[in-house]
């Protein structure tokens, strides 16, 4: 493979290209330079073949051109002065008679990335935009954004911008979009591309000619215009209306996101375009491509927090098909318990029963837990199901089925009754520790109705030695006070047993804690520990019906038709449609060119959000401490906290800052290196503690941030996040 | 607009890379790659970030097919366009395979460079019409293996030697052959392809059934004037309208791609187009909640509890399996898979079969905890029975009630669900007559379950 021995694949190819037999030889020459490309491809370093390259640029063949072309273009930043060797064949076909050819050089000039290359293409370029081929104006168009961003610090050249808006005027469809384009590029920091009435209304009614990607495009530029008057609104809006049904998923979803955003006053035009869309949206979500099925299901879901009751009739759409990737059936089950109504319920149910077989356990927890959210409103119903499942004595099942109960009896007390005859009954218990859990709060905290509820405890409290969850041992801890309290006859030898060990054998910091608390909490008295353990049994705000509260549009309009919905929350950047939509659009009707308004920068009173993101692997952190620079240093004024590690990074992980590493134990000095996202930037930060070379660090705990991109206010925020988690945490101990 | 595009195999090599902005580096390939594999199975990979990148994919033939970008595009815009990127491969490559990208690496560098796709980021035009003048390379087609076309196996199985079947391949080629290669294949082909999604509740009860269908056209003709598809005159579209009495045939909706002229349609049910080079798509339809036909299959399953030694346990589940065909005697269906998932867990032993002919196979797969019973052929009206005994140790009478669904996936050819036909394919009086039409009709099932 050309992996090894690269040198010698290069000399060989070199020794080819300037053979000139082969270069009398077309096809054999424009094999070889097939073959360099596929090296390239590869991954193979033939830049040393750039001046061979070159010469062979000078051909009639356009195949063998746009190959060359494809190199150059790769490496002419890594060789800039042979690259300039280039220039002089690629301006001459700029002239070249053949408008393709034209085009093609322009193209390739423009695409080299390389400082200085401006004064070369500018002239080109100006002279491509009076082109008579549409081809060659449209490379052209967006050539000027290629020039603009080889200087993006200069001054905007007027003229071209002038231009550029004169050219929207231009009969060819892709030249009046990549105007578009290249004007939002070049005018960026002024708020991007201004669409005025005359622009608005021009760009609509050119709407038909243009192609469905296009289509699109113009759709959402379309978003920063205000109409001025109802009337005018209307008109645009019957203009757009057969846009609602294209058969292209993407102009359809672009057309309800800009009816959205026009009718915002409009709340019955709103719903009736949403109406009308429905259709295509469920076409999407039924479609062969996957992974439009998937978009399309994430923008139903947004769609039903305004109308939940809008795919009410299309329920069985949201079935889950055999094939299909569990990813899709999670938000189809999500949808699917949206959709409940009395005429469905049953056929519902039966649908997620047959899922809680599934032989991906996670599939068949999720469709357990979404029985269980159908059961706050059709409690008897699910009950039954859940039941019933119980006797299937599958361990993954009966796990679930339990912690759907917890949930279930938390939010919906009125099923307590039945829940706490039915877990009784259950013979067998969950084996992983997020079950044991939810049995053994069942059992505390509804001790009192399960008649079984000491004896099952007292195995938990016999298997306590081997037992490896602590988060099991401080459940069991506090369901075995809390059964103390209301049965206390038959629990009284019990308590004192895992008390017993917990204080003095376990070497779990945070369980002997709780121990420690329960134990010097019954030393003050049964009322006294009642009045602190005893609280609420269900969720006090919870009404009886669980409705869901309908959001008005705007709340998620905004984000519609982006990668938001699909990525989830992690991902939220302002939109430059929507933020340039927000600013007062439409300065100067009457003029082009709108005086000049520098936007505000980042408003920096906004809450900080931290949100963890994909896992920093390693080496990416390590690569990246090294790479960057310290922004920022403080001492947090306390000691490292002596929380087992465990703790410290649970209690982080809920602030959503990640641990990658700590130093163990009473290590001097002591170190633990964490990260966390905010919004478009990452945060590295390493705590410090009891090292000689740091000043400062011998009684406290010293901080020093790094981050990729720069923002002080998320530094701000994320220091102050730290410090109120480590806090708590010191004074522990 | 879109940063980078790539192509992967599904083994992370790299296939093809265009970088159009220069804003990130190659190593955001292995990046991607190291995400997408990193994946558990039930986290969502189509829309993925680093650092501010956010990478979205399709998968098609057994590849991957990446965009990544800065900004946040939409969604479906991008999705369609790979999607498109990948047909239009297909299209100009003959087949979607790793081998065919390796081939025709040259011609996809083209086509992405040219028009297709991207200047600097954005989608400049997909059109096939459009695209001809720009593209120059010609494909390389990876003959397909030989034998295949000595088989008889034909156009989606079905047998080719009766009449005038076209062969499955024949549509699989390069829409840009040598002139004279090829010369003469003038062809145009009409595809009624049908996706059937159909439960069927435990006592037979058909509880949903939905059909997405849709006309696709693939011609290879290089300038093709206006055709005139005629659809059967009944078609009635929504549920209001009814035409005639029983032979109606109802389509709740259906969409036109937007170079379709319906001027006749709403009287003649007459589609006008001009179909550019290449495959694309004149209209989709669905059908909801009701089948015209009754299903193509029934199952009569019975599932029961024996004991081969009762002192130790030993037990085993006797799985009997009746499946009719309810399709006209002369219609068959072609590689049916039925499988049932998931059987009761545990440790499963053996298993023994008794099928009725020895061209079934059937195979247990205690990974998936399936039991996969394969039928090649299947006549229409027919039917076929098959018992399977499981050997399961320490079962428990109630993890029968765990035992199914049944599903099913097969193709019908020459068959369409809704009953949707094409009368007739006509092109304009001035073109020359050499062209060949075909109009060929498949059912797939999407998914068809049922329940036991």
């Amino acid at each position: 493979m050309p992996y090894l021995g690269s040198e010698e694949v290069v000399k060989e190819l070199r020794r080819a290209l300037s053979n000139p037999n082969v270069q009398a030889d077309r096809l054999r020459y424009k094999n070889y330079i097939t073959k360099v490309i596929r090296y390239m491809t590869q991954g193979l370093d033939v830049s040393a073949l750039f001046m061979d390259m070159v010469k062979a640029s000078a051909t009639v063949d356009i195949v063998q051109k746009k190959l060359v072309y494809l190199y150059m273009c790769t490496y002419a930043s890594d060789k800039p002065d042979l690259a300039l060797l280039a220039i002089n064949t690629l301006r001459k076909d700029c002239a070249d008679p053949n408008p393709m050819v034209r085009g093609l050089a322009l193209r390739n000039m423009c695409n080299f990335r390389m400082p200085g290359m401006t004064e070369y293409i500018e002239q080109p370029i100006v002279a491509g935009l009076r082109d008579k081929a549409s081809y060659v104006r449209r490379v052209a168009v967006l050539g000027c954004a290629k020039m603009h961003s080889l200087q993006p610090n200069t001054e905007i050249d007027g003229t071209i911008v002038n231009e550029l808006y004169a050219l929207l005027r231009d009969p060819d469809p892709v030249v009046v979009v990549n105007c578009l384009r290249a004007l939002e590029e070049i005018l960026k920091d002024e708020g991007g591309v201004v669409i005025n009435k005359p622009i608005a209304h021009h760009l609509l009614n050119r709407m038909k000619d243009l192609d469905s990607w296009a289509q699109s495009e113009v759709l959402t530029f379309l978003l920063r215009y205000r109409p001025r008057s109802d009337d005018e609104l209307f008109d645009i809006l019957s203009l757009l209306d057969a846009f609602l049904l294209s058969s292209h998923a993407h102009v359809a979803v672009a057309t309800l996101r800009l009816f959205l955003h026009l009718a915002s006053a409009h709340p019955t035009v709103q719903a009736d375009a949403l109406l009308r869309t429905s259709a295509p949206l469920l076409a999407t979500c039924g479609a062969a491509s996957r992974e439009l099925r998937f978009a399309g299901l994430c923008h139903v879901q947004q769609v039903m927090r305004s109308q939940p009751g809008l795919f009410g009739t299309h329920y069985k759409r949201f079935f889950c098909g055999y094939s299909e990737p569990s990813y899709i059936k999670f938000r189809k089950m999500e949808i699917l318990v949206e959709l409940v109504n009395d005429e469905n319920v049953s056929l519902v149910l039966e649908e997620l029963r047959s899922y809680c077989t599934d032989v991906s356990p996670e599939l068949a927890q999720a469709a357990i837990a979404a029985i269980g959210r159908i059961a706050r409103t059709y409690s008897e119903k699910c009950l039954d199901i859940l039941t019933g499942l119980l006797g299937l004595k599958q361990d993954h099942i009966t796990s679930a089925v339990i912690q759907t109960f917890r949930d279930l009896v938390w939010f919906c007390p009125q099923s307590t009754a039945a829940v706490c005859q039915t877990v009784g009954a259950c013979v067998d218990s969950p084996q992983d520790s997020e079950g044991k859990q939810a049995l053994l709060w069942l059992l505390g905290e509804h001790g009192d109705q399960i008649s079984s509820a000491p004896y099952v405890m007292e195995g938990y409290i016999d298997g306590l030695k081997t037992e490896l969850s602590s988060a099991v041992k401080m459940e069991l801890l506090t369901a075995a006070v809390k059964m103390f309290l209301c049965r206390p006859a038959e629990t009284q030898d019990m308590l004192g047993r895992p008390l017993h060990y917990c204080i003095e054998e376990e070497s779990d910091v945070c369980v002997r804690d709780r121990a420690l608390l329960y134990y010097r909490l019954l030393q003050r008295g049964v009322e006294e520990t009642r009045k602190v353990v005893t609280g609420p049994k269900s969720d006090p705000s919870m009404s009886v019906l669980t409705g869901r509260q309908e959001e008005p549009i705007s709340e998620w309009a905004s984000t519609f038709n982006t990668l938001g919905p699909l990525a989830g929350c992690d991902l939220c950047p302002q939109t430059d449609a929507t933020s340039a939509a927000d600013q007062p659009s439409c300065r100067a009707e009457n003029e082009l060119l709108p005086d000049v308004t520098l936007s505000s920068p980042d408003d920096t009173e906004e809450e900080i959000s931290l949100s963890l993101g994909p896992p920093l692997s390693h080496e990416t952190f390590e690569k990246m401490w090294l790479d960057l620079e310290t922004l920022h240093r403080q001492t947090l004024g306390f000691p490292r906290p002596r929380a087992a590690p465990d703790t410290l990074q649970a209690a982080l992980q809920l602030v959503k800052i990640q641990t990658l590493a700590f130093t163990p134990g009473d290590t001097v000095p002591w170190k633990a290196y964490i990260y966390t996202r905010s919004t478009e930037t990452l945060i590295l930060a390493e705590l410090l503690q009891g090292d000689q070379q740091a000043p400062g660090s011998d009684e406290s705990l010293v901080v020093s941030v790094k981050q990729q991109p720069v923002n002080q206010h998320a530094i701000r925020g994320f220091v102050s996040v730290l410090k109120s988690v480590l806090w708590p945490i010191k004074s522990k101990n | 607009m879109i940063s980078q595009i790539f192509i992967l195999s599904s083994k992370g090599d790299h296939l093809i890379y265009k970088d159009f902005r220069g804003e990130e580096s190659k190593d955001s390939i292995s990046v991607f790659y190291e995400m997408v594999t990193a994946l558990s199975g039930d986290q969502p990979p189509v829309v993925m970030s680093h650092k501010g990148l956010h990478f979205i994919h399709v998968r098609q033939g057994g590849l991957y097919w990446v965009a990544s970008t800065k900004t946040n595009p939409s969604p479906f815009t991008i999705i369609e366009f790979l999607n498109r990127l990948a047909a239009l491969t297909k299209d100009y490559c003959g087949s979607l395979s790793e081998k065919s990208v390796r081939m025709n690496f040259a011609l996809i560098y083209e086509l992405l460079d040219e028009m297709v796709v991207n200047d600097f980021g954005y989608i400049q035009t997909t059109s096939t019409d459009i695209l001809k003048n720009f593209i120059q390379t010609e494909a390389v087609s990876s003959k397909p293996f030989s034998l295949f076309d000595l088989s008889n196996v034909g156009l989606f199985g079905a047998e080719t030697q009766q009449s005038k079947v076209a062969p499955s391949v024949a549509a699989s080629r390069p829409i840009m052959s040598s002139r004279g290669e090829q010369g003469g294949k003038n062809e145009i082909f009409v595809d009624v392809i049908e996706r059937l999604s159909v439960v069927i509740g435990s006592k037979g009860v058909l509880m949903k059934a939905d059909i997405q269908g849709e006309i696709r056209i693939k011609c290879f003709l290089p300038t093709c004037s206006e055709m005139r598809i005629g659809l059967n005159e009944e078609l009635s579209i929504g549920k209001s309208q009814l035409k005639g009495y029983s032979s109606a045939v109802r389509v709740d909706e259906c969409r036109f791609h937007q170079a379709v002229k319906l001027d006749e349609f709403d009287t003649f049910r007459i589609l006008k187009v001009c179909p550019s080079q290449g495959e694309q798509t004149v209209m989709q339809y669905q059908l909801c909640d009701e089948l015209p036909c009754a299903p193509p299959f029934q199952l009569f399953p019975s599932v029961e509890k024996d004991y081969v030694n009762r002192s130790v346990n030993l037990s085993m589940v006797l799985i009997f399996l009746k499946l009719r065909c309810d399709l006209p005697p002369k219609r068959s269906v072609f590689i049916l898979h039925t499988s049932i998932t998931p059987l009761p867990l545990s440790i499963l032993y053996s298993m023994s079969q008794e099928l009725s002919s020895p061209d079934q196979t059937a195979e247990l797969q205690p990974k998936n905890k399936a039991l996969l019973w394969e039928i090649p052929r299947f006549p229409g009206g027919a039917q076929l029975s098959a018992l399977f005994k499981v050997d399961v140790p320490g079962l428990s009478s109630a993890s029968l009630l765990e035992v199914g669904p049944v599903s099913m996936s097969f193709e019908l050819p020459k068959q369409t669900c809704t009953g949707l036909q094409i009368r007739f394919l006509r092109l304009s009086p001035t073109q020359t007559g050499l062209s060949q039409r075909w109009v060929r009709y498949v059912t797939h099932s999407d998914s068809y379950t049922i329940r036991i």
